[in-house]
């Protein structure tokens, strides 16, 4: 049963993953939340994590979460559902690639659907926000934390900060400034 | 194009790309060139940005979508999975590695301080990725609104995500219809 819910959540995930990565945050919160598969923080920490680590994100978490809710099975069962849509659309399009990318319907979706996945990058950016603000102070906001957040933010936009070097520092910061 | 079936060949050049590539999407593109266009000679330069270009509007994440064209085009549907294997097979084992250490991780005292600063970081992160996201998706007013109103939606939970993206796609259409966009064909 549990393996069954893993394997339809991480497929939907794999679906409406379209424009990579965080857009799917968003829904992968979503549903671990749903299922009742980790809380919100421990959600932070996996995003956390599938950053430092080499792959696409959607793929990280699908093993991660599919190992911490049902072991080995689990890990290799999300992470096959999560890259089945992969395989089925790309197998499909690159079939009818000339047709697909001529056609002014395919585009006038994708012309809404381009907005919606920056909005939901948005909505990740709140959500985890939230979340990851509380956790050293819960009912309010962590002031550090969101300094950090802040600085982070601003030097990965106009700096070009090197995303890896950022969770590094920012790693060290924490284990000797928060407490 | 070479037509002899080298699975191994086709296995490590994307274990390769997911092994090196940090942070998912975008940034695997530049490694996905190297390999495939300069070391394999599997795709030409020009051609490489098309078949990026269809890897991010179909589903799934784009270097599984590069690996599984790509492998496709070679070899047909084994070529397509020995080549998403590959693609995986990094992550899988990085990930299982530490999720076996990750509950003792997470009750020490100083990996719990270092992961509240990782938790910071996540989130400046993610806020930049829907700026950069955001500056290459919204050209216009239309854009904007259905941003916004994805946004308001998702955050405070209104309808599910999935419901948010299938009307951001018939708003699309719409919208071009009323413009008469689609007129001829």
């Amino acid at each position: 049963m549990i393996l069954w819910q893993l394997f339809t959540s991480f497929f939907k995930i794999g679906l409406f993953t379209i424009g990579g990565g965080y857009a799917m945050l968003a829904l992968i919160q979503e549903e671990i939340v749903h299922y009742g598969w980790m809380t919100p923080h421990e959600f932070v920490d996996i995003v956390g994590i599938a950053e430092m680590t080499p792959g696409p994100i959607a793929v990280n978490a699908a093993t991660f979460i599919g190992y911490r809710v049902a072991g080995l099975a689990g890990a290799l069962l999300a992470t096959s559902a999560v890259v089945l849509p992969s395989l089925i659309s790309v197998l499909i399009v690159s079939r009818f690639w000339a047709r697909y990318k001529s056609s002014q319907g395919v585009q006038a979706v994708f012309a809404g659907i381009r907005p919606v996945v920056a909005g939901l990058v948005g909505a990740a950016a709140v959500l985890v926000g939230r979340a990851s603000l509380q956790v050293l102070a819960p009912g309010s906001i962590h002031i550090p934390t969101l300094a950090m957040a802040l600085v982070v933010f601003l030097g990965l936009l106009y700096r070009k900060w090197d995303p890896i070097k950022v969770l590094v520092v920012c790693a060290l910061v924490g284990l000797f400034i928060f407490k | 194009m070479t037509r002899d079936k080298n699975w191994w060949k086709l296995f490590t050049a994307f274990f390769r790309i997911g092994l090196f590539t940090f942070g998912g999407g975008f940034a695997m593109l530049p490694l996905i060139e190297k390999e495939v266009v300069e070391k394999q000679g599997w795709a030409e330069k020009d051609e490489i940005l098309d078949i990026f270009a269809m890897a991010q509007s179909v589903p799934g994440a784009i270097g599984v979508n590069t690996a599984v064209f790509i492998g496709g085009r070679l070899h047909g549907v084994p070529g397509a999975i020995v080549a998403l294997l590959g693609v995986v097979t990094p992550s899988i084992l990085i990930i299982l590695i530490i999720a076996q250490f990750f509950e003792q991780f997470q009750t020490n005292p100083y990996v719990a301080r270092a992961f509240s600063g990782v938790r910071a970081a996540v989130v400046g992160l993610i806020a930049a990725a829907a700026v950069r996201v955001g500056r290459g998706a919204i050209v216009d007013r239309f854009g904007l609104v259905v941003a916004g109103t994805a946004l308001f939606l998702s955050v405070f939970k209104l309808i599910p995500v999935i419901w948010v993206m299938v009307l951001g796609g018939l708003g699309g259409y719409l919208y071009a219809l009323t413009r008469g966009r689609l007129g001829q064909k």
